[in-house]
């Protein structure tokens, strides 16, 4: 799907109106006045916002992809319902088309210009992923794309069917709501303790699949304040739709302080939980989760195994 | 290459030879549909109890007391013993044992052949169109299901388990399925047809790779008495290591698909090449065959990832292997490698057959000749060598390779340059047409505007950081719909009301035709188009729960989706009220088409051509004064061997 209509425009010569032309003006400003509307009205509008840099910069991608959409998607448009209506055929009409089998001067400039714009996306693509430090996409155990300056680390730890978040730096205490500080690059080491979930954080714009025994990192830096949904993006099972959260991005002192009144309050439980590590083998799962339940903490299953379900008991 | 000569009767399929032995059997023991099934209720009870045996008590999962290994021979003991019940076997017994193959003379005609194990390609071809629909409307009911739950941002109607239940079973039936909907029918049917043979190049492979498909299809749906699966059409690992007894039909039945379209495409990658008539140069093949080829080669290359992937998972879940378990030292990624290296091309599988049928059909109802033949075989060719190296876009938030991502945004975005050249051919076919607006061109047209939508969506799905947010959400959903229900699905229609007037000498009411295609075409596009804004506000794939200021766009695409249900009906209606009640003779060439299909009766003779044509023009010579016949239907004795030698010598193979 590339390359805009004009080219297929044979040189209209001979008799007749020249189609080609008149296809091409009714393409150009209908392509213009989407393209104007797409980048300056529609496009600050346009998912997922811009809280984030990986945000940011996803929300610039669409925007470029749909500009460059537009008028490929208009050129076939206005040329398929120009020629449904010129050449259509009428009454009964018996006669057959010209005979034109092809035509190499269009075929190759389709060809070329297609190539051109589908090398650019992918220029453009790269450079966009590799700037943002990977653009919010989990990025697997070892990144190769990184923020500059030091990161604050939260892990996700996913499972059946709940995110819970451990502050590493925090003396490794783990909450059941993201908190984040505005304005400092953040280091998310996403992991399961059972099947394949995915952690996407939907304003930050950041999207990693939890897999079990695997630390898949993501990094984004956060704006702006405010409210972040959390949801599981990959199928988990039964309660997959009902897995997802609601987590803060505050000001750097306000996240301070809630570390170290946090880090203070849970300094009892920390010492019960298994030590802070990449991954969690399936053994220590009894524990957390037992842990979970017994904490009250609120899960999306709702103790629907009840608390002698253990997922993926070997 | 198909240059040696042959004397004409080789031509019958199933072969026999004067010695054959004609079994005089009655009816009742003459292998047909209810040996078969019986056959199959004592095979999966053989299989059930040697599961048992072999491994009782090996693995009893928590929720049910059924073995997994019981459960898993179960269905492959019935699955042997529903082809043995057919008579697959026979002939090849018959052989070993040195005895004469059974005549395969032409099937009487009547309804009795469809449910035989018969070497017709012809009465495969309407076993598979008949089969096919009926699988496709048995999906589309989940899918309406589906719709139904998500009328509300709460669970209402189905408990999470139905939900999940459901979501699985439309899935897996669309994609497994639906991959043989148009090389099914429309390929074993069509294809010795438009290259001018009598015959397929195996037809015991065909008929067996149709015989498959009601198995897997069953096999599918038995997996609801085991409380379904919980993973959708994807299966990831563990998540499907971890389920219940439900997962074990999944397996199989996908592997069994798997096996099915791996025999479906080999036998037609033979025909094409090894039965083209004399003349057929590969320079004339009309641009179905061509599609037919590619997507050939796609099956056959890529299922058998699937088969041994479905296998691991069933050795994962029966004999306690670990291929995908990480804990035990296995890898959740090596099943999503598996799994995408057929899923990829799969997705091609389902969008080449499209691509032919509507190129097929423009130029018949353009009255021009196809513009850039070549080029759109080469854009074919494209798409299906390309298609194996994308798979890995599927996995761009998951951890694996990120360096590789910059090479597999690159061949996805690639692969658009070929998937263009098919619109190039049509906008070019367009150019000074005389353009008839018969059913068969609306759907292929409203096919080439859902498919721009869809193939322009997964450009924007090729781009990581677009694809972070896009990822797994709704989005993806609406993209692969416009391409598969709106791409394959409308080529299949317009095939439909194009070619069942050739496979029954039937016509299908116009009227009702005008009036489905419209409410197909608006109400897609009302039921898909809302989802791309939905996957983009945060609403991710195969939830029952969302956020509540969605409600109103779901309601809108849930009540678009039943109009939608409807339209579907009204094609059944359609279908059943011409094809059984009505009966309105077509027979002759109705679109005054240049195929070589169409310069045979309708319906085609039981030997389709009473001699081998010899083939003297493309299929596209539309316009041209001086344009002959298509083809000699009846070449002067002797005749044949000159045209093989002159096809020879100007290379047949160009």
């Amino acid at each position: 799907m590339a390359a805009a209509a004009e080219p297929t425009a044979p040189s209209a010569g001979r008799a007749g109106p020249n189609h080609g032309l008149r296809i091409f003006l009714l393409w150009l400003p209908a392509a213009l006045a989407a393209d104007l509307v797409i980048w300056f009205i529609w496009g600050p509008h346009l998912p997922p916002g811009a809280m984030s840099n990986s945000a940011a910069s996803q929300q610039f991608d669409l925007q470029v992809l749909a500009v460059m959409a537009a008028p490929v998607m208009l050129g076939v448009l206005i040329y398929a319902a120009y020629a449904m209506i010129t050449w259509r055929a009428r009454g009964d009409e018996e006669e057959d088309g010209p005979p034109i089998e092809g035509n190499t001067k269009v075929q190759l400039s389709w060809i070329t210009i297609s190539t051109v714009l589908v090398l650019f996306l992918a220029a453009f693509g790269t450079y966009e992923l590799v700037v943002p430090a990977g653009a919010g996409a989990g990025e697997g155990p070892s990144p190769i794309w990184k923020p500059d300056g030091k990161p604050l680390v939260v892990q996700v730890i996913a499972q059946q069917w709940l995110f819970t978040y451990r502050y590493p730096q925090y003396g490794g205490m783990e909450t059941a709501q993201l908190e984040l500080p505005v304005g400092q690059p953040v280091q998310f080491n996403v992991t399961s303790l059972d099947v394949i979930h995915s952690f996407w954080a939907y304003q930050l714009g950041v999207k990693a699949d939890a897999n079990p025994q695997v630390n898949n990192v993501a990094y984004t830096t956060p704006g702006h304040t405010g409210q972040v949904t959390v949801r599981c993006a990959e199928l988990c099972g039964l309660w997959h739709g009902a897995m997802f959260d609601y987590g803060q991005v505050v000001s750097v002192a306000a996240f301070q302080a809630w570390a170290n009144h946090t880090e203070v309050a849970m300094t009892k439980i920390t010492k019960t939980l298994p030590p802070y590590a990449l991954t969690y083998t399936p053994n220590e799962i009894k524990g957390l989760a037992n842990f979970f339940y017994q904490a009250g903490l609120p899960g999306a299953g709702g103790g629907y195994y009840g608390n002698q379900y253990y997922p993926n008991e070997p | 290459m198909a240059t040696k000569i042959q004397p004409e009767q080789a031509q019958h399929p199933g072969g026999g030879g004067p010695g054959a032995a004609r079994p005089a059997r009655p009816w009742w023991l003459r292998p047909a549909i209810h040996t078969a099934i019986l056959g199959a209720v004592l095979g999966y009870f053989i299989g059930h109890w040697l599961g048992n045996f072999l491994a009782s008590g090996y693995q009893q999962v928590k929720e049910g007391d059924e073995n997994n290994f019981a459960i898993v021979f179960g269905y492959l003991a019935a699955t042997v013993g529903f082809l043995v019940g057919l008579g697959v076997f026979n002939d090849l017994l018959r052989q070993m044992a040195g005895r004469p193959m059974a005549a395969h003379e032409a099937e009487p005609p009547g309804l009795a052949r469809y449910f035989r194990y018969t070497l017709d390609h012809k009465v495969v071809g309407i076993q598979y169109l008949v089969g096919m629909i009926i699988y496709f409307c048995t999906a589309g009911l989940f899918a309406m299901a589906i719709r139904t739950e998500l009328l509300s941002p709460t669970y209402h109607v189905f408990s999470p388990s139905a939900y999940i239940e459901i979501v699985g079973e439309h899935g897996t039936m669309m994609m497994m399925l639906m991959s043989s909907v148009v090389l099914g029918p429309f390929g074993n049917y069509l294809v010795p047809i438009m290259i001018g043979s009598k015959r397929v190049a195996f037809p015991r492979i065909e008929a067996l790779s149709f015989w498959l498909t009601p198995c897997a299809f069953l096999i599918l749906l038995s997996s609801l008495l085991f409380g379904g699966f919980p993973f959708g059409w994807t299966g990831y690992a563990p998540l499907s290591i971890q389920a219940t007894q439900g997962a074990d039909s999944y397996a199989v039945a996908f592997g069994l698909m798997g096996i099915s379209i791996i025999l479906a495409g080999f036998n037609l990658i033979c025909t094409i090449i090894c039965y083209r008539a004399p003349g057929m140069r590969w320079s004339r093949l009309p641009m179905f065959v061509w599609s037919m080829f590619t997507t050939g080669f796609l099956m056959v290359l890529a299922a058998p990832v699937l088969v041994a992937g479905m296998y691991m998972m069933l050795t994962d879940r029966t004999a306690q292997t670990a291929f995908f378990v990480p804990d035990l030292g296995g890898s959740s990624y090596l099943y999503e490698d598996l799994f995408w290296f057929f899923g990829h091309p799969e997705v091609y599988i389902l969008a080449l057959p499209g691509f032919g049928i509507v190129s097929e059909i423009i130029p018949v109802f353009c009255r021009k000749p196809l513009f850039g033949y070549r080029v759109a075989a080469a854009g074919m060719f494209g798409v299906c060598i390309l298609s194996f190296f994308v798979w890995q876009h599927h996995l761009f938030v998951s951890g694996i390779n990120a360096d590789m991502r910059p090479l597999f945004m690159l061949t996805t975005e690639l692969i658009s340059i070929p998937t263009g050249f098919i619109y190039l051919v049509a906008l070019g076919t367009f150019w000074k047409a005389r353009i008839r607006f018969t059913v068969p061109m609306l759907f292929a047209l409203g096919m080439y505007f859902n498919f721009l939508i869809g193939g322009i969506s997964g450009v924007m799905l090729s781009d990581v950081p677009a694809d972070t947010t896009e990822h797994g959400s709704f989005f993806v959903m609406a993209h692969f719909h416009y391409t598969i229900m709106g791409g394959l699905i409308f080529a299949f229609m317009a095939g439909i009301y194009y070619w069942l007037p050739k496979m029954t000498g039937l016509k299908l009411n116009e009227r009702l035709g005008k009036i489905q295609f419209w409410t197909m075409f608006i109400f897609f596009n009302s039921t898909f188009l809302p989802l791309f804004a939905l996957g983009e506000m945060d609403m991710p794939r195969r939830v029952f729960e969302y956020a509540r200021n969605l409600e109103t766009l779901n309601d809108w695409v849930s009540i678009s989706s039943f109009l939608l249900g409807g339209s579907i009906l009204l094609f059944v209606i359609n279908f059943v009220w011409s094809t059984v009640l009505a009966r309105v003779r077509e027979e002759g060439n109705p679109w005054r088409s240049r195929g070589l299909e169409w310069q045979i009766p309708s319906p085609p003779p039981p030997e389709n051509f009473a001699r081998i044509p010899v083939v003297l023009t493309g299929p596209y010579r539309y316009g041209f004064k001086d344009a002959g016949p298509v083809a000699d239907l009846n070449p002067p004795v002797g005749v044949i061997g000159g045209a093989y030698a002159r096809a020879g010598a100007t290379g047949a193979e160009a």
